[in-house]
């Protein structure tokens, strides 16, 4: 084997591997799942899954994370739907308070679509 | 183009495509879809040495074909037209330029064939992850075709040269 054909042997291993690399720290940066708050229209905030908190919605709404997931406790109109909903954990979706305008949205949901498939021969 | 050219290209295009059978009877499964050593490649390696990169590509595009029409089908021989037709044409201009062994064009031509087998890949299947192959069938293409280099010189120490018609 010639010098040169280890120089392209080295070069070919750094190139994927530099890449390989980039694909997991990119992977990483990728933002973790969060609860957005939206109050008719405008966001009110963003909070963290894995923090246990409760939330006052202007006086209107209670929102409680509580386990990894949200749902809201109190509402103060007659309907109560959105506090019959089923909490909202990370795999995604929402709770909607239709009367008070809120919503309970989780952002960044963990994706299961960008896996591969098996369609390459 | 001789009548004993024309044969012994022939003979090597049916071992091409033999080798790939043979392939396809060694049960390796690995977690990802198109890791393989491609035995056939072998094959492809000796020609464009024995003869020039004309036949190389010849040899190599008949058998993706004939071996698309008989196990395969229309998807298999895009995938495997992209691949080896960039291989084989990485190849060639790496051994034209002189400065490579048969090892670093073999290695050059695996890696460049997982290369044009992603491309097409990424053009036929839409959201395919093609930054996440990459680097893994480069890896992948690399050792096979380091592998394919170094059995293809013995081989073709024992192969009669073109000289010899």
């Amino acid at each position: 084997m010639k010098r040169n054909d280890w120089i392209l042997i080295a070069v070919l291993t750094l190139i994927p591997a530099i890449l390989l690399t980039g694909n997991i720290i990119a992977a990483q940066k990728i933002a973790s799942p969060c609860l957005v708050i939206t109050v008719d229209g405008s966001t009110f905030g963003i909070y963290d899954l894995n923090e246990d908190r409760i939330i006052d919605i202007n006086g209107k709404n209670t929102c409680t994370i509580k386990d990894g997931e949200a749902s809201m406790t109190y509402a103060d109109c007659p309907g109560q739907n959105c506090v019959h909903s089923a909490a909202i954990g990370k795999e995604g979706g929402s709770i909607v308070c239709l009367p008070n305008r809120v919503i309970l949205k989780i952002e960044n949901a963990a994706v299961t679509a960008e896996r591969p498939d098996a369609v390459t021969g | 183009m001789s009548a004993k050219r024309i044969a012994y290209l022939g003979l090597l295009l049916a071992l091409a495509v033999l080798f790939g059978y043979v392939e396809s009877l060694i049960p390796v499964n690995l977690a990802i879809p198109g890791i393989k050593l491609g035995l056939a490649n072998i094959v492809i390696v000796a020609v464009l040495y024995i003869f020039t990169w004309k036949e190389a590509l010849a040899v190599s595009v008949l058998r993706v074909v004939i071996i698309g029409f008989m196990f395969g089908n229309l998807f298999s021989i895009a995938f495997g037209l992209s691949g080896t037709v960039l291989s084989v044409i990485s190849m060639a201009l790496l051994k034209h330029s002189g400065h490579f062994g048969i090892v670093g064009v073999s290695a050059f031509g695996g890696v460049m064939h997982n290369i044009g087998q992603l491309a097409a890949a990424a053009l036929i299947v839409e959201g395919f992850p093609f930054l996440w192959y990459l680097p893994i069938l480069m890896l992948a293409g690399l050792l096979a075709g380091i592998l394919i280099g170094a059995v293809s010189l013995p081989v073709m120490k024992r192969l009669p040269r073109i000289n010899d018609f």
